[in-house]
């Protein structure tokens, strides 16, 4: 079993759901996401999610394109988040890599896997990449063990559910609402839907992501899905103080007021 | 898997939209649903009488289509080739871009929503969205680069007297794909109610094919006016090429005439050596963006490059599949246009024909003049080129008044 696979195993056991935290790599800079994501991790974030930072990404809200563009007007590379993934798994937290697929298919998919693997990387979450497209991926993946999680979202057929998971491993990622990525003041009430749904055709652990920002909608998350993702709010503690010390103070605080969220299942 | 492996040899595309390795869909999992609704309207429709029929009606009407093909003798003088011009520029809306939306609108209709929104870079397509829009009753959204509502004010002005909304897009290079960044996201939040117009033959599928479908009435009408004109076929059909909608439009009927010579002239800018140019063909390489295979321009990382041309309508860093198969294939020809080559075409046809063309379609003309000596010497006489003149250029006037200073000082 992969490492995430053990993450949500060992919080199942101990009645809570994971807390995945996302951060665009290279931002504010290489150093600064190192430091970052090894705050989220000492403020009780189970999984590091690094996104790999991408000129056009469409499922990203403001927050994100914002930060992203910030990584990449830095020279940040895609063997610099190779970097960054590798220092962040040396803090012991699984680090599962989020990307658009332009960037991999450049990069090589085969080599790209095998050097994520190489930096103790668990696997890939696909934004853009649906599984009929990803022929290239799923034989890469096989030959270096690593996870694959493609995204389900309300409008998936039943159909679509079943033969996405089919093509997971690790773990499912379901977006709560139909948008792009970024907090908002209210969760999402198809996300239970889709998670049940999801239930009856896959034993996965199910991560729910898109518009959870505050401890109370960790918690409310964590009653029905298996892993809390979240990105924006995160991202924002950053973005928004007038300097790197206030950020990550921020970055603490939200940290440990989702891990708290995440330990109080609403149910 | 992949339907690409599995499809019959030749078949192009295949079910699942890819051109040999080209096209596809490279989307988030939330947009697949309402591909395949789409998908579904459009093949329904394809084979529905009825549907056929009101297009067709709404073409000649409206549209006031078929276009001419008009035989331009005092710019053929100067090209050294008979020059037939496909005066798309005619059309209502001033572009080919009419014949795309009115079929979408029509679909959009026949799949009950209410809401359209679409990316413009000229704003010919915006134009034109709002104009089918308005026609047919729906609200309108129109995402625009900031940069580019700038440079094309007038056209912010006609969207918006339709009774679109011209939304700026200030992330990015702010031009084109930047407002498709921004389409994409809306139609993701609002996909139930909402079809997303795009406005060339680019994008997940089904809408490469289903936009050349819609388009590609230019070249079935260029090819029956060439043969009641001329008697014969030309020997070369050239178009400018940004996402390609128009070149497809007039190359789909000729690809089964081998003897006829396709060209796509892509927007060289300040020429591909100086890497400020939007030819993703000549000057980019093979890649992802906005949910398709293609060429694209882009970095080793795969990052997206801005693209440069003084030609809103051609500033886009990628385009649609079915060229970079066709490229791929050797069916047809790309090559890039400068600005400056562009420009000198535009001025000649101007003064030699009377018609101020689009800035878009100036490069297909500078590139009948490039093709024109060259096809002379291999025939062995003067060859005869049919041009797409796929738009006019009353949007460009203030570009080409400042680019000739011909504007008087405030």
């Amino acid at each position: 079993m992969s490492r995430i696979g053990v993450a949500f195993d060992k919080a199942r056991a101990d009645g809570r759901a994971v807390l995945v935290g996302c951060m665009p790599a290279g931002f504010p800079t290489v150093e600064g996401s190192i430091a970052a994501m090894t705050a989220m991790v000492e403020a009780g974030v189970d999984v590091i999610e690094v996104e790999i930072p991408y000129s056009d990404p469409v499922m990203d809200g403001p927050v994100i394109q914002k930060a992203s563009d910030i990584a990449l007007a830095g020279g940040v590379r895609t063997a610099d988040t190779l970097r960054i993934i590798e220092a962040v798994a040396a803090t012991g937290a699984p680090v599962v890599t989020m990307t658009y697929w332009n960037p991999i298919e450049q990069y090589g998919v085969d080599a790209f896997a095998r050097d994520l693997a190489a930096a103790g990387g668990t696997g890939l979450i696909t934004p853009d990449l649906i599984p009929e497209e990803a022929d290239e991926w799923l034989a890469a993946s096989d030959a270096h063990g690593l996870d694959r999680t493609f995204l389900v979202s309300p409008s998936s057929t039943d159909a679509r559910l079943r033969m996405t998971v089919e093509h997971c491993r690790g773990f499912v990622y379901a977006t709560a609402i139909m948008g792009v990525t970024g907090a908002r003041a209210q969760t999402s009430g198809a996300a239970p839907i889709l998670v049940s749904r999801l239930r009856e055709v896959t034993d996965l652990p199910v991560g729910v992501g898109l518009g959870v920002g505050t401890g109370a909608q960790a918690g409310t998350v964590a009653g029905y899905a298996d892993g809390v993702i979240v990105g924006s709010a995160l991202v924002r503690c950053l973005l928004d103080p007038p300097d790197e010390a206030a950020g990550l103070t921020a970055l603490r605080t939200l940290s440990a007021e989702l891990a708290e969220g995440v330990r109080n299942p609403v149910r | 898997m992949s339907a690409n492996a599995s499809a019959p040899a030749g078949q192009v595309p295949d079910a699942a939209g890819h051109f040999g390795r080209f096209g596809g869909r490279f989307v988030p999992e939330a947009l697949v649903a309402a591909l395949d609704e789409l998908d579904a309207a459009y093949r329904k429709a394809m084979t529905d009488e009825a549907f056929l029929a009101e297009f067709g009606a709404l073409l000649r009407d409206y549209a006031g289509t078929p276009s001419l093909l008009y035989s331009a003798e005092r710019f053929s003088a100067k090209a050294g080739a008979r020059i037939l011009l496909k005066r798309e520029d005619l059309n209502h809306t001033g572009a080919h871009k009419v014949r795309n939306v009115l079929g979408q609108a029509l679909l959009t209709k026949r799949m009950g929503k209410k809401r359209v929104i679409a990316e413009t870079g000229a704003g010919q397509h915006g134009v034109a969205t709002a104009t089918a829009a308005a026609l047919f009753d729906l609200e309108c959204v129109v995402y625009m680069g900031e940069v580019d509502t700038e440079r094309q004010s007038l056209n912010v002005a006609r969207m918006r007297m339709l009774g679109a909304t011209v939304v700026p897009v200030t992330t990015g290079s702010r031009t084109l794909k930047d407002a498709m960044n921004e389409a994409m996201r809306d139609w993701v939040a609002n996909v139930d109610d909402t079809h997303y117009l795009i406005g060339t033959a680019a994008g997940p599928h089904p809408f490469p094919e289903m936009v050349r479908d819609f388009v590609r009435g230019i070249g079935e009408e260029a090819r029956q006016q060439c043969l009641d004109l001329t008697g014969t076929l030309p020997d070369a059909v050239a178009a400018c090429v940004g996402g390609g909608s128009n070149a497809l439009g007039i190359f789909h009927a000729f690809v089964p005439d081998t003897g006829v010579r396709l060209y796509g002239f892509e927007a060289g800018g300040e020429g591909v050596e100086t890497g400020r140019h939007a030819a993703s063909i000549t000057g980019g390489s093979a890649g992802v963006l906005h949910g398709t295979r293609t060429y694209v321009l882009q970095n080793s990382d795969g990052q997206t490059i801005e693209s440069h041309s003084i030609s809103a309508g051609l500033d886009y860093p990628g385009v649609g599949p079915e060229h970079a198969w066709l490229h791929d294939s050797g069916r047809a020809s790309y090559a890039p246009v400068t600005d400056r080559e562009a420009m000198a075409a535009f001025e000649l046809l101007c003064r030699t024909e009377g018609i101020i063309p689009a800035i878009e379609s100036a490069h297909a003309l500078a590139g009948a003049l490039k093709i024109a000596p060259t096809l002379a010497a291999e025939l062995g006489r003067g060859p005869l080129i049919v041009v797409n003149l796929s738009g006019r250029g009353d949007k460009d006037v203030h570009t080409a008044g400042e680019y000739f200073g011909i504007l008087d000082k405030e």
